[in-house]
């Protein structure tokens, strides 16, 4: 069972990156006319496109392209002839660094207030986590980015309003300059698994043993926590994952927001010049980390949970 | 306050409020917008007077005019997205629950991979395949967001297939689309109001996130997004004009939030944060 999925993991990976590579390379058409422009000479065009390797059928290049994608070669920037990989690596180690510290305070914010919020359902508690991440949720990130920049680094110089690290930050200072856009993506995702965790206690909550458990006349904590809990922690992990996949993309808006060297940012520098190479690295690593996650909670989900191990 | 034949709670009524005061404004734009859509009234970033309620943007034209054109040109955007969005989503979604084993495997497993990445990933590389145009924006948003669509249509029908009315208009030998436009439709419409008001929620914060990144409406038309990008620069002079915008967006998003957070308690079929799951 988990090594299927990881296969179909696998799969879909390879899928989307047959699409991404068609979407990139073979449907804008012509690479040679657009850059060389419409006076080229039919013998420049020739030069350019055997120069390019474009003279190839396409499913060779795609072997070629994954081939080198596969090595860590994602070829070299259009614009400015740099090595793409030097570029993407340490902006996807700046990525994940966002994501892992968002996510360090997310965690037991979300989980926490998720069960405290089942706990005392239809309370005053349990209403006020309701309604803050409703509001949450509606908020789009530079709002909320824009308003902590604005607040706490403009009219109190309490934090920096522009992240901007270089490979030789010290850690003490990285943490610094990140916390802005690590607490605005905190505070979006936070919401979504709040209310995911106390959904699905509160599903665990309507089975036939939790209510025999309050038959017994046990106190609501002791259930939650004792009973509907260990049952609830399968879908809670998974949609954990599934939010840590949704920080991921998040990311992109916070990451302009706040100017942070990341993928993100990489990634609309590059369709805004329309540099091709860039685009599909960045979309392919995007693709990758997402669907990392995504098999990452399905496996999770099989391993919590026996009745799915074995296939009806 | 009772809300057609339901008590509704505040926020509902608040919500509904917010929705109302926006459409208001989008439909009645130009007759309540005191100056015009480019029109230059001052300097830039002037703060807030009798003459312009909100101050001016980044260029002196009227914040208040700006956010009230801004509001047709959001709103109906989003709108239209989320109407392209259904259209495809349902007929795929219902063809697929109706019309046999091949038909279903092949549009989902093509949906599958769409939403096995983010959708803001596949807009920003088909944008840039398209180029920026009103036209490429909806058309790329609707598509993409019509998998979401597709998945909850197709798990609405296929609980409706089973059922004995569909079977006996089958045996009838009605065709398909008469079983899905008569039999199927009419069944799933509830389940996929709720559903729209969420999309449409999704596509407004989508469409704003992509213009505030650049890649949205493109110039010169007034838009919420797109005006906070401009009025960016004034914010690290401590003057608040991109956060108007900004703050437009997230206002019609908590109200269309809250009225379908009402909806959802209401009714508890199937609705379409649980189909997505």
């Amino acid at each position: 069972m988990i090594l299927s999925r990881i296969g179909l993991g696998l799969l879909t990976l390879l899928v989307v990156s047959i699409v991404i590579f068609v979407l990139t390379q073979i449907l804008p058409g012509d690479t040679a006319t657009s850059v060389l422009g419409q006076n080229a000479t039919p013998e420049t065009l020739a030069a350019f496109r055997h120069e390019l390797g474009l003279d190839r059928p396409a499913a060779l290049r795609y072997l070629a392209w994954l081939g080198g994608v596969l090595h860590g070669d994602f070829g070299v920037a259009l614009t400015n002839k740099q090595d793409i990989v030097e570029v993407l690596g340490p902006r996807f180690r700046n990525t994940l660094f966002l994501a892992g510290y968002a996510a360090l305070m997310a965690l037991p914010l979300a989980v926490g207030f998720g069960i405290l919020a089942a706990i005392r359902e239809g309370r005053l508690t349990d209403r006020l986590a309701n309604i803050v991440a409703l509001l949450a949720i509606s908020m789009p990130e530079f709002f909320v980015g824009y308003l902590l920049i604005l607040n706490l680094s403009v009219n109190h110089e309490w934090f920096p309003s522009l992240a901007t690290v270089g490979t030789d930050t010290p850690f003490g200072e990285r943490v610094w300059a990140v916390t802005l856009p690590a607490v605005t993506l905190t505070f979006l995702v936070t919401a979504h698994m709040l209310r995911m965790t106390r959904n699905s206690v509160l599903s665990t909550m309507s089975t036939a043993y939790v209510e025999m458990a309050f038959l017994k006349g046990l106190s609501r904590a002791r259930v939650v926590t004792r009973h509907a809990l260990p049952n609830a922690a399968s879908p809670v992990i998974s949609v954990i994952a599934l939010n840590l996949a949704y920080l991921v993309v998040g990311v992109v808006v916070v990451e302009n927001v706040f100017t942070y060297p990341g993928v993100g940012q990489y990634m609309i520098d590059a369709v805004s010049k329309r540099d091709v190479p860039v685009i599909e690295a960045c979309g392919i690593v995007f693709a990758g980390v997402f669907i990392t996650l995504n098999t990452f909670a399905d496996v999770m989900a099989i391993v919590l949970n026996p009745r799915l191990r074995h296939p009806r | 306050m009772t809300i057609f034949g339901h008590k509704a709670p505040l926020t509902a009524v608040v919500g509904l409020a917010i929705i109302l005061l926006n459409l208001l404004v989008a439909l009645a734009g130009p007759y309540l917008a005191p100056y015009g859509e480019t029109q230059v009234v001052g300097g830039g970033w002037d703060p807030a007077s009798a003459a312009a309620w909100f101050g001016t943007d980044q260029i002196g034209r009227d914040m208040f005019t700006r956010l009230v054109y801004g509001a047709r040109m959001t709103i109906g955007i989003a709108f239209v997205t989320t109407i392209l969005s259904f259209a495809i989503g349902i007929t795929l979604g219902l063809v697929a629950a109706v019309a046999g084993r091949w038909v279903d495997a092949l549009i989902s497993r093509a949906v599958d991979v769409v939403l096995s990445i983010p959708l803001l990933i596949w807009a920003l590389m088909i944008l840039n395949v398209l180029g920026q145009s009103l036209f490429s924006l909806v058309f790329t948003i609707g598509c993409l967001d019509s998998t979401r669509v597709f998945r909850l249509a197709r798990a609405l029908g296929l609980n409706l297939v089973s059922l004995d009315f569909v079977e006996v208009a089958r045996m009838r030998g009605e065709g398909l689309w008469w079983v899905i436009s008569r039999e199927i439709l009419p069944n799933a419409a509830a389940p996929l109001m709720s559903e729209f008001g969420l999309r449409f929620c999704f596509n407004f914060l989508f469409i704003a996130a992509l213009s505030f990144l650049g890649l949205g409406v493109p110039l010169p038309y007034a838009d919420w997004g797109g005006m906070v990008k401009d009025n960016v620069g004034g914010i690290s002079f401590g003057l608040p004009a991109a956060l108007y915008p900004a703050a437009a967006i997230a206002l019609l998003t908590v109200g269309i939030n809250l009225v379908v957070d009402w909806f959802l308690s209401i009714d508890a079929r199937p609705s379409g944060a649980q189909a997505e799951m």
